[in-house]
């Protein structure tokens, strides 16, 4: 379990990371905490002819506090997140999302950005990142472009950016005071990737209500409006949760039962008291 | 402070290792060193026609063709009917299990050993796979081994059926599957091997549980004596009985060493571990219980099969665990009739090896699920039904319906303090009002009994082409009178440098800290089968207590003339002989032997003091030490998830030489029985293929799974060995999936349905469950 061998090369400068891409024609990858890329290199699985590390680049290592949002380096660790080192108030909540990825090792060197690049449907970034309807800044040498983060996610492992671009930041809308957010994963052991999980963004005075299943085969189950999961008690709605799963493709009756348990223990969460 | 027998030390062995000083394979640093990488197969079945290697790669590339001289690895036992296999040491013919290894790459660095591999393809003809061990007992299956004419490596029977019990007041049929799964010690395998021109010959430096045998293995691959071969097992982390046979790794890094002339190294790697080099526990049980109305155990009839892999290990050979499932079935408890038939089974799989507890941890769940179902029925305690059905204290010791003899103990007591500890019944009390987060509780005990340290005449009717005999220990003061024992058993996790210098200092009271252990170098040790089967405290402390008396003895001798006394006025204690009021230190009795010996007398013995002495238990039918698991899970009804809220063990070890070493193998032990029960499983596809190759796909339990384990101790000494000792390395893994599964149907009791198979993932549990679910109410 030795990777094949590929050149490395450290830049410091979105322009040069977009350049070093065009140039290498698709043999190359960006990489940044390495904690997905690093096994499937071990395994071979990917046999980039040149890694370009953006771990350099002084933009993306820092998350600036705007008014309303939080831009967050692609770069930053999900350890610094877990410190609660964004700043501003809001997203108190990231923290613990951050808290319960994997291992503090882990956490120490993967990275916000990496992880959504990466696109694995059980991240935990993906799913809460989708949920807060984040904005993803993509940097080329062509010029700049923002994508949801719903849209940034393809599909299992699949991502929407082009060749030669660079995933630079994330924007994350910050809650309100009375914004809630829950979250809840299934998984068998800690650390471990979850078979199912779910995000819920209550934020009325935003008018916010967004749900987010994930932990699924492919991209993340959006429901843009959780109302229609409500009951008029508040309660979830377990029929209709089931009914959405079972259109949007959950198929095995243990994973609709982990995913409506996700689903309906984030929703409590968001509830609004 | 007490540092003898009984005394809780801490391990001697521990300030290297928690230093991270500790030597293990991956350590060794030599010049023009390479490394090694294997091009396995990619496929469970098929002929292999051609390994075509890139001419670049011609001469550091090797194949069956170039070991035109060693013979295969062959572990056939003695027993009537042992279908033989032979397992090439590089693939030749057939391939018959995924990951065996066909090619054999070396380079100055593994990344370059691996590029090599990568470079060789290979022309396969693939063949229909075996995969299951049901299928490939039915007429028609492909065949692992063509010139057998069916798949059944050996067939175990017993048959002691004296009663018609067909008017049985109970009868319960249980079908149990055990997962195949993985022994993940920390350290993988490994090996280096050179020639040592200076020693004249071959030297394998390999992480393994018992050079000797390997040495032996290697002699007979090969074609060298064994003074032409030395075999190192330095630090190993861990072994379970992964490191317990002679890997084709071994001989070919061995015979490679020879042909090129310089050292060469291969480490296993996860994905290796994960797919392709041995597994364990893959067991299928069809079993039926009859009992009376009021619990009474009448009788057990079983069918089982063992998926036993592609080919039989040395030297443990594929019978051993369809032989204890025969011969240990019946447990600890009291009954008449008995049947029972269990196969071992050639799949397209890799060899099935004995993990810590061997086959017992199938056989407790398979027993005790008949247990628990019969309580169901009589409507009593599971736990009430066993107290039934055991040995009285009295009766010991006991010869069970196949002979097993119990050597001591009093199996009700113990089970008693089980239930007490978990405390049942404030648990029932607590069952009688939901749980307010929703989850469902429930409790289960599994009882067993733990033959360990067999002797000779087991071993050898379980079959094995190795069989253990005597155990020797030389023990030697040195000149500045601190004490030396060489061994031939093999401590990887176990503290063997810290319990024999126990037993050597309860004997003659030299500090610990003087009292250094040797071991694991064929060329400074007695030969010896070493370290597997919890025999090494039983056998080998008993060969370091023989030869420590005999050491007293000779220093008493000089002692005695030293005081001017006869020596039946003296004893050796506390690092002296005294007489008396007077005495003469160790040290002193070593100088004058060693240094001044124109000051002993004219008779004394000239062995001196270094003495080699042998030990075989009174009685070598095995220790029986016995234990009770009682786990308190919470299942949670929506995710399948299950919680182990608290754990007790209660375990009647014998004699304990150190309570804490003693509680470090429990609790070790019982985190790999919650793996076996919770997580373990190497899952394959139908064409045999293993779809973990990371600990992504593997999951084993950690920190944050394994509860506080709450253990109690019994120490009922056994009649037969030196100090009373029993062997007691693998219970800890016995136990728990039994109580665990108990638990958890236990938490599902009234939606009347049952979970068997393991692990209990959540899939299995949420299926179960389904399965209550009214219909209609569809998820």
């Amino acid at each position: 379990m030795k990777p094949a061998s590929f050149e490395f090369v450290r830049v410091t400068s979105v322009a040069e990371a977009s350049r070093q891409l065009k140039q290498a024609n698709g043999t190359a990858r960006l990489v940044a905490g390495g904690q997905s890329l690093g096994p499937m290199l071990n395994l071979r699985l990917a046999r980039p002819a040149l890694l370009i590390d953006i771990t350099g680049i002084p933009d993306l290592i820092e998350a600036h506090g705007g008014e309303d949002a939080v831009t967050v380096g692609a770069c930053v660790t999900t350890a610094a997140i877990e410190d609660k080192r964004l700043p501003g108030r809001g997203l108190e909540s990231l923290a613990s999302v951050a808290m319960n990825i994997a291992y503090r090792a882990v956490r120490n060197r993967g990275t916000i950005g990496g992880s959504l690049c990466h696109a694995d449907p059980s991240a935990d970034w993906v799913t809460t990142l989708c949920a807060l309807d984040a904005q993803c800044l993509i940097a080329s040498e062509q010029g700049n472009r923002i994508v949801p983060a719903h849209q940034f996610i393809r599909g299992a492992y699949e991502n929407a950016l082009a060749p030669d671009e660079v995933l630079t930041a994330i924007k994350i809308p910050r809650l309100s005071a009375r914004g809630r957010f829950g979250y809840y994963k299934v998984c068998r052991k800690a650390g471990e990737f979850a078979s199912a999980m779910a995000a819920v963004v209550h934020d009325p005075d935003r008018g916010v209500y967004r749900a987010v299943i994930g932990a699924t085969r492919g991209k993340p189950i959006l429901i843009e409006d959780a109302r229609e999961l409500q009951q008029p008690t508040g309660k979830l709605n377990e029929m209709s949760a089931l009914q959405i799963l079972e259109s949007r493709g959950i198929a095995s009756s243990s994973a609709r039962r982990q995913q409506l348990a996700a689903l309906s223990r984030a929703f409590a969460q968001a509830t609004l008291q | 402070m007490k540092y003898g027998i009984g005394a809780s030390v801490v391990r001697k062995e521990d300030d290297r290792f928690l230093r991270g000083r500790g030597q293990y394979v991956g350590d060794f640093r030599m010049a023009g060193l390479q490394e090694v990488a294997f091009v396995r197969s990619p496929v469970a079945h098929a002929r292999l026609k051609q390994v075509r290697i890139p001419e670049r790669f011609r001469d550091v590339v090797f194949t069956a063709d170039d070991l035109v001289d060693v013979k295969p690895i062959v572990s056939a036992p003695p027993l009537k009917g042992f279908k033989r296999s032979a397992e090439p040491i590089l693939a030749t013919g057939k391939v018959r299990f995924v990951g065996e290894i066909i090619a054999m790459c070396v380079a100055p660095s593994r990344a370059e050993a691996e590029d090599i591999a990568d470079a060789v393809s290979l022309d396969l003809e693939e063949l229909p796979a075996v995969t299951d061990m049901l299928a490939a007992c039915e007429p028609g299956s492909a065949l692992v081994h063509e010139e057998w004419g069916d798949n059944v490596f050996v067939e175990f029977g017993e048959n002691i059926w004296k009663d018609d019990l067909s008017g049985a007041a109970i009868k319960v049929s249980k079908t149990i599957r055990t997962a195949r799964h993985c022994m993940f010690p920390m350290e993988g395998r490994g090996v280096v091997a050179y020639r040592d021109e200076r020693l004249r010959n071959l030297t394998v430096i390999t992480s393994t549980q018992f050079p000797h045998c390997v040495q032996t293995g290697l002699s007979e691959c090969l074609g060298l004596t064994h003074g032409e071969i030395r075999v190192i097992s330095p630090d190993v982390g861990g072994g379970f009985g992964y490191k317990g046979l002679l890997c084709r790794e071994e001989v070919a890094l061995a015979w490679l060493a020879l042909r090129r002339g310089h050292p060469v190294r291969w480490l296993e790697d996860c994905r290796e571990h994960l797919g392709a080099n041995a597994n364990c526990r893959e067991h299928h049980y069809q079993i039926t219980g009859y009992a009376t109305a009021d619990g009474k155990l009448l009788g057990i009839e079983c069918v089982a099969h063992v998926d036993a892999g592609a080919y039989s290990s040395y030297p443990v050979s594929s019978s051993v665990e369809a032989a204890q499932i025969a011969n240990l079935l019946p447990g600890p408890y009291v009954f008449s009739n008995y049947r029972c038939r269990a196969l071992a089974v050639a799949t397209n799989k890799c060899p099935i090896i004995p993990y810590r507890g061997v086959a017992r941890s199938g056989i407790c769940l398979a027993i005790e699920a008949v247990m628990d179902a019969i309580a169901r029925k009589a409507g009593l305690e599971p736990y009430e039904v066993r107290l039934r059905n055991m040995v009285p204290p009295e009766q010991m010791p006991f010869d069970n319906l196949l002979s097993k003899h119990f050597d001591s103990g009093d199996h009700p007591e113990c089970l008693r303090r089980a239930v007490q500890a978990i405390d049942v019944q404030r648990i029932r009390k607590r069952q009688q009002n939901p749980e307010p987060d929703g989850r469902r509780i429930g409790v289960g005990i599994s009882f067993f009994v733990e033959q360990g340290a067999h002797g000779t005449n087991v071993l050898a009717s379980w079959g094995r082409p190795i069989v253990p005999g005597y155990e020797q220990a030389q023990v030697k003061l040195t000149a500045d009178g601190e004490v030396e024992i060489h061994v031939g058993t093999h401590s990887h996790g176990q503290g063997h440098e810290t319990t024999y210098a126990q037993v050597a200092h309860e004997i003659l009271g030299v500090d610990i800290d003087k009292i250094k252990v040797v071991q694991g170098d064929t060329m400074y040790t007695p030969y010896s089968t070493a370290t597997w089967g919890s025999r090494s405290m039983v056998h080998g402390g008993g060969a370091v207590a023989r030869a420590s008396q005999l050491l007293a003895r000779r220093a008493a001798q000089i002692g005695a003339w030293l005081l001017q006394t006869d020596v039946e006025n003296v004893h050796v204690a506390d690092g002296k002989v005294i007489a008396g009021d007077s005495s003469v230190t160790l040290r002193e009795v070593a100088r004058v032997w060693y240094l001044q010996p124109q000051n002993l007398p004219a008779g004394v013995d000239t062995g001196g003091l270094d003495v080699t002495a042998g030990y075989r238990a009174a009685r070598d039918s095995g220790t029986f030490t016995y234990a009770a698991h009682a786990a308190l899970v919470a299942v949670d009804p929506a995710t399948g998830i299950v919680d182990i809220l608290d754990y007790v063990v209660v375990e009647d070890g014998g004699t304990l030489v150190n309570p804490m070493i003693v509680d470090g193998q429990i609790c070790g032990g019982t985190a790999q029985g919650i793996g076996t029960g919770l997580y373990e499983v190497v899952p394959f596809d139908a064409q045999g293929q293993p779809l973990a190759s990371t600990m992504l796909d593997y999951m084993v339990p950690g920190a944050t799974e394994v509860p506080d384990i709450r253990i109690l101790h019994m120490q009922t000494p056994s009649p037969y060995t030196e100090f009373g000792i029993k062997g007691l390395g693998e219970g800890g893994a016995v136990g728990p999936p039994a109580a665990i599964v108990s638990a958890v149907n236990d938490a599902l009791r009234d939606l009347k349905v049952e979970v068997l198979d393991l692990p209990l993932t959540p899939e299995r549990i949420l299926a179960a469950i389904e399965t209550a679910r009214p219909r209609g109410a569809s998820a």
